[in-house]
């Protein structure tokens, strides 16, 4: 968890394209050479939407992608924010600040990555996939989404599908999909990476620990700054001096093991 | 050149722009992003005897233009202050002001007494203000006689600048300013937070585990300026404004109202670098002013009406 992270840097990128990628999901692409340098998947970058008081706050992303000089966003317009966001044109400038929190721990014995993502939780997983393939890991990625209308694949590898309305793939959670491809499996060798909604997260949280698979996942908390100054986003831990991590700076990624999710 | 600094207690600031506590961390997180010697001061996170966990999740709700905070004073404690934070913030060039929060008067005087052991040390700013804490707090602060008792207690432990910062959630904030002068303050900090909330209309609940929590941000600007202009009717001590504060403009306003300086607070968790860029900017309104020093726009808001609502029952 304290491994040396890059200093965070503030950034005038520019927005070098645009796309609606499915139902109300954007891709967004940042030049920001300093950030793209020193990131690492798992990662997130702070935004602020516009210059005026409304919103106050910068909006955090993971950083969905790294190509050369650019950082790629995934996102889908949920509020002010990201409504402004999603208007962005090539050449506009956004303040970026970043990169920040502590990237996903990929080193390790385990031969296969399970990517496991609920709606826009798999907006950390094509940067995920890059690093995953370099070391050489098998991968299978598993998306839950409502609808077949809000899915994108874009860079992922090895793609299952789970739907609500089963409109495509499994009809049912991504982790019910999970449930019916790990049988067999030899679980010591399986390592999975989890990001989405907090029932989602709870309810693959509970099969690993249960299965006995090592599982990180990546958090949201609802924070002022991201760079650890403003204490906004505890996660209470299971263990240590401390009662509470921090999601900005211990986190966004974390084992189940060490952290309670509520 | 137009002069920037000014003193407390001799105490030298060498601008008129501190960064608030709770929103500057100790000051090493951001030193990649900001050059923090160019700030006037930094007041540390509030310091308590022990560490404080902080209240549970979620403590933070942006609101328009501000947002509400309920971060329950977590902190290191002040032992692992001196051992972990001190030493870096020692080799900086801008005043240090010790943030204190206890639950006690007896652990005010505790960790101001620790700290007088410690070098590096410019001033303590003492938060009897906190609307985020069961015990101590805005019980303190929101109780005159016993906002008075705390700064009697602390004043003989130190002679260095003792600022007491006080809440707006208050009928007058100008009788804790007086209370606070006559005890041997050197300094008053207005304004603490506003007592706010926010509600999940779906789920019917409290945004805040704690249901309330204290506003800051631009949204409150008016309610502090409108404050310190009424602190300023009944204390000759320095007032140090506070809240909202986003640009140079916003401090001028703060410093013809009655502030001898300012700090930003909520606008650091956009821009670390808001203080230092207020600093700049409040130098150069002076300049553009002709004005041979900063400390020209203190109170020097030109008013012709005769009556208002604050001087009514002054």
């Amino acid at each position: 968890m304290n491994q040396p992270r890059a200093p965070i840097i503030e950034s005038a990128a520019q927005v070098l394209a645009r796309r609606e990628v499915a139902e109300g999901i954007y891709r967004l692409v940042l030049r920001t050479s300093e950030i793209a340098l020193r990131s690492a998947p798992g990662q997130f970058v702070n935004i602020r939407c516009g210059e005026s008081c409304l919103p106050l706050l910068r909006r955090p992303f993971s950083i969905s992608r790294v190509e050369e000089d650019s950082i790629e966003l995934l996102f889908n317009v949920i509020g002010h924010g990201t409504r402004m966001m999603s208007s962005k044109q090539p050449g506009d400038t956004l303040d970026v600040l970043g990169p920040l929190g502590t990237p996903f721990g990929i080193a390790g014995n385990y031969e296969k990555a399970i990517l496991v993502g609920g709606g826009l939780g798999i907006a950390p997983f094509p940067f995920l996939t890059d690093f995953l393939m370099k070391e050489k890991k098998e991968i299978l990625t598993l998306i839950g989404a409502r609808t077949a209308r809000q899915l994108t694949e874009q860079y992922l590898r090895n793609v299952r599908v789970a739907t609500d309305d089963g409109s495509k793939g499994m009809k049912g959670t991504v982790v019910d999909l999970l449930k019916t491809l790990v049988d067999g499996v030899k679980l010591n060798r399986v390592k999975v990476f989890g990001c989405g909604p907090t029932p989602m997260l709870k309810a693959l949280s509970a099969f690993a620990s249960a299965s006995g698979i090592d599982c990180e996942l990546s958090l949201e908390g609802d924070m002022a700054c991201g760079m650890g100054i403003c204490q906004g986003c505890p996660d209470e831990r299971t263990e240590g001096k401390k009662k509470y991590a921090l999601v900005c700076t211990d986190g966004p990624t974390f084992n189940i093991k060490d952290i309670i999710l509520r | 050149m137009t002069k920037e600094s000014f003193s407390i207690r001799g105490v030298e600031f060498k601008n008129r722009v501190l960064v608030a506590s709770g929103t500057f961390g100790y000051g090493d997180e951001v030193k990649h992003l900001v050059n923090v010697n160019e700030l006037g001061g930094i007041c540390t996170k509030s310091l308590s005897w022990k560490p404080r966990d902080g209240n549970p999740p979620r403590r933070i709700v942006e609101t328009p233009s501000g947002m509400l905070n309920s971060i329950g004073l977590a902190n290191i404690g002040v032992h692992a202050f001196i051992q972990e934070k001190l030493p870096y913030l020692k080799t900086l060039n801008t005043a240090i002001i010790a943030n204190i929060a206890a639950s006690s008067i007896q652990e005010y005087c505790d960790v101001l007494t620790l700290l007088e052991q410690q070098e590096g040390i410019a001033g303590y700013e003492i938060n009897v203000s906190c609307p985020n804490v069961t015990e101590g707090g805005l019980n303190f602060g929101t109780n005159c006689d016993m906002t008075r008792q705390i700064t009697a207690r602390l004043r003989p432990l130190t002679q260095k600048p003792l600022i007491m910062k006080l809440t707006p959630n208050v009928t007058h904030i100008s009788e804790f300013a007086k209370a606070v002068e006559e005890a041997g303050a050197d300094a008053i900090s207005v304004i603490n937070t506003l007592i706010g909330m926010a509600v999940d209309i779906q789920a019917r609940k409290p945004k805040l585990s704690t249901v309330t929590g204290g506003l800051s941000g631009p949204a409150i600007k008016p309610i502090a300026l409108a404050k310190v202009y009424e602190v300023a009717q009944v204390v000759k001590i320095p007032i140090i404004g506070i809240g909202g504060i986003m640009t140079a403009e916003d401090a001028v306003e703060f410093l013809l109202v009655g502030a001898s300086a300012v700090q930003v607070g909520t606008a650091n968790f956009i821009d670390p670098g808001t203080g230092v860029k207020v600093a700049k900017g409040l130098r150069a309104f002076a300049e553009g002013q002709g004005l041979s020093d900063v400390g020209q726009l203190v109170r020097a808001m030109e008013s012709n009406v005769q009556f208002s609502v604050i001087q009514s029952w002054l």
